[in-house]
């Protein structure tokens, strides 16, 4: 029953959230045109990387790639949905239109995180996917139902954490009110996603395993394309995704009891 | 006997809040060393409101009101105090408690900007586990009621301030909740829109025994909708009771301008012991008090030659305003 309602809920959001998109025919195709030259600069510059170098650190530009895929698939979905809804999260706090959103009897986290979708997105994800089987037929990779497995559940996880991380700080509004600067830092690490981790020097990896987990969503899932993966980091992005969801569902519930609502 | 649907204990809260000193030293040192002290906007204040009841909150801005409402519709955690409404403590917000509330702020839309009304209300519905013929009927009746048709379909954004407010109320109405909180429902309207909601308000309260909470600073507001207010000053209750009494503690006389017929006659009421307001040739206005007026009226009638005679009620804004902004007022 509760499942077929929050089925029901979406798919009005969805209607809702297109709708209010299509109002605006010429914004669409902007953000459209962007979505292409971005990809198109984006495999451009990595071209310039490997250009003089055949591979860095093991790394060469077929399967450099794959990351440029994947990351490419990511911001896609960041740009469909944690965009337009997260970053809401601060307005919502800003002005107290949280409110609306905590009276109705639905889950406030489903509620702000899946409310909206902008469209131009879908593209970016749909390019991904086709670097993403132009890769597997440059790198001669064989299509079969493990490694379908094995990818889908490293894409997923790194949606997770990459969701939980925008959504915990965009949490954090409810104490500082203004948080815009660190979604924007967090979308600057995302960048460093493109690049394979072991690009970075020693120090830099750390960083981006351990404090940023950036390694976990982009390099984790590639290598699992190219059947370089070991079980063990799979089954590590699993569990840092696991967490990373548990904590940012604890965090928003611990935190709306600080919510104070702004003044009318 | 009606049962209490809204029971307050003790309830106080406080805010961290946060002070700066002007210029750009006072911005400085607020950007590395912040001065927060811990504010006590509601002090232990205790009330009931029965089921079908509708109550104006009164108090100047920053009183506490919208506080008020705001914690008793479960969006605020109370610091200390116990409340239970509709039988739920409200910041649980259990779902069955959240289909029971709405809550409508003026100042502020949930309405989706770049469509109709009408979307709003269906996913409304369906957050509300609606169906499709359910929601419908009862747009249909809300509609009719708030006298909207046409505008349901046009984008939000192209709305008056009235068809909007119209349109917000259909779309908190819709899952026909038994309590309404609303925070300054006519801010910003024309008096005919005014006039439309409050008319709109009385006749939901009628027909669906809704409780309702209001705060309001028109006071048209309170009179027309409200038997009972709640005066809330400094986080503190200063009266609870019929609006009707509260008037008459405020404003114990009344003013009544007689026209004699001669300007004697006038002279001879001027001098028969009445507290004389102004006399102008064989007009002449006088204070009588509230529960004296009709014996009084009686004699005068009785001994003088009266040609006509208007009794004058105090503006209510000047009464309530008496007891927004002073501090120490007696009720």
């Amino acid at each position: 029953m509760t499942l077929r309602k929050y089925f029901k809920v979406y798919s009005k959001f969805l209607h809702t959230s297109l709708a209010s998109e299509l109002e605006y025919k010429t914004n669409i195709l902007i953000d459209l045109i962007t979505a292409i030259l971005s990809l198109i600069g984006s495999i451009f510059l990595l071209s310039i990387f490997f250009q003089n170098a055949g591979s860095i650190r093991g790394w060469d530009f077929e399967q450099a790639l794959i990351i440029q895929g994947i990351y490419t698939i990511l911001n896609g979905i960041t740009n469909t949905w944690f965009n337009p809804n997260l970053t809401e999260i601060v307005k919502h706090v800003r002005e107290g239109t949280l409110d609306f959103v905590l009276l109705k009897p639905i889950d406030s986290q489903f509620f702000i995180s899946l409310k909206k979708i902008a469209p131009s997105g879908f593209l970016e994800i749909i390019l991904g996917f086709c670097l993403l089987l132009y890769c597997i037929k440059i790198n001669q990779i064989n299509l079969n139902l493990s490694f379908l497995t094995l990818c889908f559940i490293t894409i997923i996880c790194s949606i997770c954490i990459l969701y939980s991380l925008w959504f915990f700080i965009s949490t954090t509004t409810i104490w500082f009110v203004k948080t815009w600067n660190a979604t924007e830092v967090l979308r600057s690490f995302l960048y460093i996603g493109r690049f394979p981790l072991n690009s970075f020097s020693f120090s830099l990896r750390i960083f981006f395993s351990v404090f940023i987990p950036i390694a976990f969503i982009t390099t984790i899932p590639s290598e699992a394309f190219l059947g370089l993966s070991q079980l063990w980091k799979i089954l590590l992005e699993v569990f840092v995704a696991m967490v990373f969801l548990f904590t940012s569902r604890k965090f928003w519930v611990f935190a709306l009891k600080f919510y104070s609502s702004a003044s009318s | 006997m009606v049962k209490n649907i809204i029971d307050v204990r003790n309830l106080s809260k406080s805010f961290d809040i946060s002070s700066k000193d002007p210029g750009l030293k006072g911005t400085i040192k607020h950007f590395f060393r912040r001065k927060t002290k811990s504010l006590k906007v509601i002090k232990n204040i205790s009330f009931e409101i029965k089921e079908g009841e509708v109550v104006g909150f009164l108090g100047a801005n920053g009183a506490g009101k919208t506080t008020i409402l705001k914690i008793l519709c479960g969006l605020i955690y109370p610091s200390e105090g116990s409340i239970l409404v509709s039988g739920y403590l409200p910041f649980r917000r259990k779902e069955n408690f959240l289909k029971n509330i709405t809550l409508i702020m003026g100042q502020k839309q949930q309405l989706i900007w770049d469509l109709p009304p009408i979307e709003s209300f269906y996913l409304n519905a369906s957050i509300y586990d609606l169906d499709k013929f359910e929601a419908k009927k009862r747009i249909k009746k809300l509609s009719e009621m708030l006298e909207i048709d046409e505008e349901l379909f046009i984008p939000v954004r192209k709305l008056s301030l009235g068809q909007r407010m119209k349109s917000e109320l259909l779309a908190a109405l819709i899952h026909e909740p038994n309590i309404l909180f609303l925070d300054e429902p006519t801010l910003g309207l024309d008096i005919n829109a005014q006039r439309n909601l409050r008319k709109f308000l009385q006749k939901y309260n009628k027909e669906t025994n809704a409780t309702i909470c209001l705060t309001s600073h028109y006071m048209k507001d309170i009179t027309s909708l409200c038997k009972r207010v709640i005066c809330v000053h400094n986080g503190t209750i200063s009266y609870d009771g019929e609006l009707d009494q509260l008037l008459k503690k405020l404003s114990p006389v009344k003013e009544i301008l007689i026209v004699c017929q001669s300007e004697e006659d006038a002279i001879k009421l001027e001098n028969s012991g009445f507290t004389v307001v102004n006399k102008n040739k064989n007009e002449i206005t006088i204070k009588i008090k509230n529960n004296s007026i009709t014996s009084s009226l009686k004699a005068i009638l009785n001994n003088f030659e009266i040609e006509d005679l208007y009794i004058n009620e105090p503006p209510i804004d000047e009464i309530i305003g008496k007891i927004l902004i002073k501090k120490d007022y007696d009720l």
